[in-house]
């Protein structure tokens, strides 16, 4: 066996392929290269055409349309974020205004109770400054016949002592009468 | 005697393309042996299922590293098949995509050390590029019935201009599979040997004694090797362009 080998590895080293020249040219084996390859060509179609190649493009197609519904279902989105937004700034400013007319009824009321309060107060002011000077006045009054008793008193007094004889009350309430008014 | 035995243990830059039996008594080739090259083809196809079958099985909707790839693959392909042929070509396109994964993962596993790369025989390439002829041919006549023929005949040349245009046209025609099939498999193997005899010449440098020198080979495979993977893609794809360009003229007629 080893001498075999050794035999065959002279024999490639004088002569490395037997035909002599190219492999490629040797044509005592093209039948077999040539059946083989038809073999593993048709084998390789059916498995591209069959399995491999339908897949993948449905796959690339699977995704195509998955982008194309995402982009589809963002469009939608961002128009119903849109309208939302609308929708928003009409809430707001109707709320705003809502909020400016309650605002406004609000302080017109207050507006007008302060306005009735004020008027009411001013109504009892002057009832009250009425009511102070009439009593003002009465007190006046009873100050002024108090002045008038009290100096007919003393006139009397005075006159009592100075002249007992003379001691006319009439005369003497007629004259402090006369000078106190 | 000692020589002998020393060239002997250098790889021939020819010996990688030697087709081998894999099994029986390692002489004769009939139709049916399988070789290392019909290994090398299964091992292809194997990688193409795992890639565009196995690695998209989950059908996911953000893919795997697999699956990116094998979409990858998918859109490329489609993209050219598009372009250049038309979108009238797309019923071929998995003929094509065929063709194209192919050649590709032939190519590139050929990269692989001690792997045999099929497309680097001649065999192959010409069954390849006489399928892609006669159906393109067959699909010409199909779809444009004798008409095609017209393919041939330059309407607007001037009158005496137009047989000798036709000659022209013919000899073109028919030798598109010849182009075709040698710019394939001719890359292929003059890249793998260069390739080889840059890495045998680093091996009788290092065996000689002069071991520094090697790093010139040795950069100098290393270079191969980048611009092979190039080669590997780059003929795959002209391979493939050439088919929708091809199918473009049956269907379209220029």
């Amino acid at each position: 066996m080893a001498t075999e080998t050794a035999e065959e590895l002279i024999h490639e080293a004088a002569e490395p392929h037997a035909s002599g020249g190219l492999p490629q040219l040797d044509f005592s084996n093209w039948d077999s290269q040539i059946f083989w390859l038809v073999v593993a060509l048709v084998l390789l179609y059916f498995l591209m055409s069959r399995i491999a190649l339908p897949r993948i493009s449905s796959v690339i197609e699977d995704r195509a349309d998955a982008i194309a519904d995402d982009l589809d279902q963002a469009a939608d989105l961002k128009r119903r974020a849109e309208e939302a937004e609308v929708s928003y700034t009409a809430a707001l400013n109707a709320a705003r205004a809502e909020a400016q007319t309650i605002a406004a009824e609000a302080r017109a009321e207050v507006q007008k109770e302060l306005d009735a309060a004020i008027a009411k107060a001013d109504a009892e002011i002057a009832a009250r400054t009425a009511e102070s000077e009439k009593r003002i006045a009465e007190i006046r009054d009873g100050a002024l016949e108090a002045v008038e008793t009290v100096a007919t008193d003393t006139a009397q007094a005075i006159v009592a002592a100075l002249l007992p004889a003379a001691q006319d009350e009439a005369a003497i309430s007629a004259a402090v009468k006369q000078r106190v008014s | 005697m000692a020589s002998d035995a020393n060239e002997g243990s250098f790889i021939h830059p020819m010996d990688q393309f030697v087709i081998k039996p894999l099994f029986g008594d390692g002489e004769s080739i009939s139709f049916i042996t399988v070789t290392n090259s019909t290994l090398w083809m299964f091992i292809a196809v194997a990688a193409i299922a795992a890639l565009t079958i196995l690695g998209t099985r989950g059908r996911s909707l953000v893919p795997s590293r697999t699956q990116s790839i094998a979409e990858l693959l998918y859109g490329f392909v489609r993209n050219m098949v598009e372009d250049v042929a038309g979108k009238g070509a797309m019923k071929y396109f998995p003929y094509i995509f065929t063709l194209f994964v192919f050649i590709l993962f032939c190519n590139v596993l050929g990269m692989i050390p001690l792997a045999f790369t099929p497309t680097s025989h001649i065999a192959v390439t010409v069954t390849l590029a006489l399928a892609v002829f006669i159906s393109v041919t067959v699909i010409g006549f199909v779809k444009h019935g004798a008409a095609f023929l017209g393919f041939f005949w330059p309407k607007e040349a001037p009158g005496w201009l137009r047989p000798i245009l036709c000659v022209i046209e013919l000899i073109s025609y028919f030798v598109r599979p010849v182009s075709h099939s040698v710019r394939l498999g001719a890359n292929m193997m003059a890249g793998h040997a260069v390739m080889k005899v840059f890495a045998g010449l680093t091996a009788m440098v290092i065996a000689g004694g002069l071991g520094p020198v090697a790093i010139l080979p040795l950069g100098a495979m290393v270079g191969m090797t980048a611009i092979e993977f190039l080669v590997a893609f780059i003929q795959a794809y002209v391979f493939a362009i050439l088919t929708c360009v091809y199918l473009h003229d049956a269907l379209h007629m220029h």
